[in-house]
C-alpha cells in the first residue's frame, strides 16, 4: 500500500537534501510519496529538476517558517 | 548497570573506551559493566583502503587486534548479534547466548551494496574491502590508457571519497607518466560536483585545471561491460570504471526490522532509537541525514559516552550531539584540505596545502590512539 514518508533534512549540509531524497527514493515503492523537509532554499530548485529529469512526479512545494516542504511521488 | 555495545568499529570502540574511563569507579565497584560484542577479533582502519588501492599502504597496516584497543575493564566477545529484543532489553548472539542489558549502543556500521546496481559489481573497481582495494590496485597497474569513469552510488560512506579517488587517480597516472593517455570523467548524483556547496565550488575549477570532465545529476541505473547508463537517461562509456557504490546498513539490522536499508531511525541530538530511551545508535548505522564518516561516529561516540555516564552518575544527559563532522579531503599533487561542519554551521574549506596532506598521512598512523580514546 502506498504511503507518504517524511524525510527530515533540515539543517544538514552533507549529503544534503537532494542526495538524501535520492537514497530514500531507491528504498521506496512505486506509488509512495516522500515529503522532504529542507532549510536549503536551493532544494526548491534542484529537487524538482532531478524529479523531472528522472521522470518521477512533483506533488507539492511550499515554504513554511523557513522550511521547504517538497512532496514527490515515485512513479517508476 | 549493564551496558552493551554491539559493534567493534570506530564508533563502538571510542564509545566503549570513553565510557570505561568515565565509569572507572563504578566498574571497579561492580556497579556497572561494559560488554562489547563484535563480528571480528580484528579492527580495521577503513580510510586506509583508499591508499591500498594505490599501493601507498599495505593491508597489514590497516589492522590491530580489537582487544588491544580496548580498556581492560571492557568485556570483549567475538559473538555477533543475530536477534535484537529491544522491548525485553536483551540480544541473542550467533552462539545462542542471550545478553541482557540496561543500556544498549548499536554501532554495526554499513556495507557496500554494489549488487543493487545491475552490472556494477562485475564491471567496476571499488576499494571498500581489502580484497577490492587490492584488486583495484592490480587493475590500475595493468591499465595503459583510455577513458576512466568515476561513478557514485547513494548513499555512500565517506562523502569525500568520490573527489579523493578522482584526484588520486590523476596523481597515479601522472606518476606513471600516462596521464596524457587517460581521460578522467567524473559523475555525481546531484546537480554539482559535491554535496557540500563550498567544496563543489573549490573542486569544479580544480577539475577544469586538470582536464577532468564531469557530469552531474548522474545516478547509476545499469552498468554494461563498456558503459554506465544513468537514471537520468544519459550514458558514460568507459575503458575503466571506478565506483563509490551505494551502501546499506548491516543485514542483521534489516533482519530485525530495525530500519529500512539497515539504517535505524535515530534522534538527531540524543542519538536514541526513536521510541526507546535506553537504546542508542551511532556511526553509519543511524538514519541521520548527515555524512557517513569515521569522524561522525567519533563525535557521536564522545557525546553519547558523556551522556550515558552522566545519566548513570546524576540521572540526566548533559549535552546534545550537534551534528559535528570533520573530513579530510585529499586534493592530489601532495596537498589536502578539510571540511568541518555541524547542523548549524556550513563548512568553509581552505585552500589545500602540503601541511594538511602530511597531517592526514600522519593521522593514518595516529588513528589507533584515536580509537583508544587518547586523541
Amino acid at each position: 500500500m502506498s504511503e507518504r514518508k517524511l524525510v527530515d533534512a533540515k539543517n544538514t549540509f552533507c549529503p544534503g537534501p537532494l542526495m538524501e531524497l535520492i537514497g530514500q527514493m531507491k528504498m521506496a515503492e512505486i506509488g509512495d510519496e516522500l515529503e522532504i523537509l529542507s532549510t536549503d532554499q536551493g532544494s526548491a530548485n534542484d529537487i524538482p529538476e532531478w524529479i523531472n529529469k528522472v521522470g518521477h512526479e512533483m506533488v507539492d512545494t511550499f515554504e513554511n517558517e523557513g522550511v521547504w516542504h517538497i512532496v514527490v511521488k515515485k512513479t517508476k | 548497570m549493564n551496558i552493551l555495545v554491539v559493534g567493534g568499529g570506530m564508533g563502538g570502540t571510542i564509545l566503549a573506551n570513553n565510557l570505561a574511563r568515565r565509569l572507572s569507579s563504578e566498574l571497579k565497584a561492580g556497579k556497572a559493566s561494559i560488554t562489547m560484542l563484535s563480528a571480528s577479533d580484528k579492527h580495521m582502519y577503513q580510510p586506509g583502503l583508499l591508499y591500498v588501492a594505490f599501493g601507498k599502504m599495505s593491508p597489514d597496516e590497516l589492522y590491530r587486534d580489537q582487544v588491544s584497543l580496548l580498556e581492560s575493564s571492557i568485556t570483549f566477545r567475538v559473538d555477533p548479534v543475530t536477534k535484537f529484543n529491544l522491548k525485553e532489553n536483551n540480544v541473542v548472539t550467533e552462539s545462542g547466548k542471550q545478553y541482557d542489558y540496561d543500556i544498549i549502543v548499536i554501532s554495526t556500521g554499513s556495507r557496500t551494496h554494489a549488487e543493487g546496481t545491475p552490472g556494477l559489481a562485475e564491471n567496476a573497481c571499488q576499494f571498500y574491502t581489502e580484497a577490492d582495494a587490492l584488486k583495484m590496485h592490480k587493475t590500475l597497474q595493468n591499465f595503459e590508457g583510455g577513458k576512466v569513469v568515476v561513478a557514485v552510488g547513494v548513499p555512500h560512506k565517506c562523502p569525500m571519497a568520490p573527489l579523493e579517488i578522482t584526484f588520486m587517480l590523476a596523481d597515479y597516472f601522472r606518476e606513471r607518466g600516462i596521464l596524457d593517455k587517460v581521460q578522467l570523467h567524473y559523475t555525481y548524483p546531484i546537480g554539482r560536483v559535491h554535496s557540500l556547496e563550498a567544496v563543489a565550488k573549490w573542486a569544479q575549477p580544480e577539475f577544469d585545471r586538470l582536464g577532468i570532465t564531469y557530469e552531474t545529476l548522474f545516478n547509476m541505473k545499469e552498468v554494461t561491460p563498456d558503459k554506465v547508463i544513468s537514471e537520468e537517461g544519459t550514458e558514460a562509456e568507459y575503458d575503466l570504471l571506478v565506483t563509490v557504490p551505494s551502501h546499506k546498513g548491516m543485514q542483521v539490522i534489516e533482519d530485525n526490522d530495525l530500519g529500512a536499508g539497515g539504517f535505524i531511525p535515530t534522534n538527531r541530538t540524543r542519538l536514541n532509537i526513536e521510541g526507546y530511551e535506553n537504546a542508542f545508535v551511532i556511526g553509519d548505522t543511524t538514519n541521520l541525514p548527515i555524512s557517513k564518516a569515521g569522524s561522525t561516529a567519533h563525535y557521536e561516540a564522545e557525546t553519547l559516552a558523556e551522556n550515558i555516564a552522566s545519566t548513570i552518575k546524576i540521572g540526566t544527559p548533559v549535552r546534545d550531539y550537534d551534528g559535528k563532522v570533520f573530513c579530510f579531503i585529499e586534493a592530489g599533487e601532495g596537498k589536502a584540505t578539510y571540511a568541518m561542519f555541524n547542523y548549524q554551521n556550513p563548512p568553509d574549506p581552505k585552500e589545500p596545502t602540503k601541511g594538511i596532506h602530511w597531517f592526514k598521512t600522519a593521522y593514518n598512523k595516529m588513528y589507533w590512539a584515536s580509537a583508544r580514546g587518547l586523541l
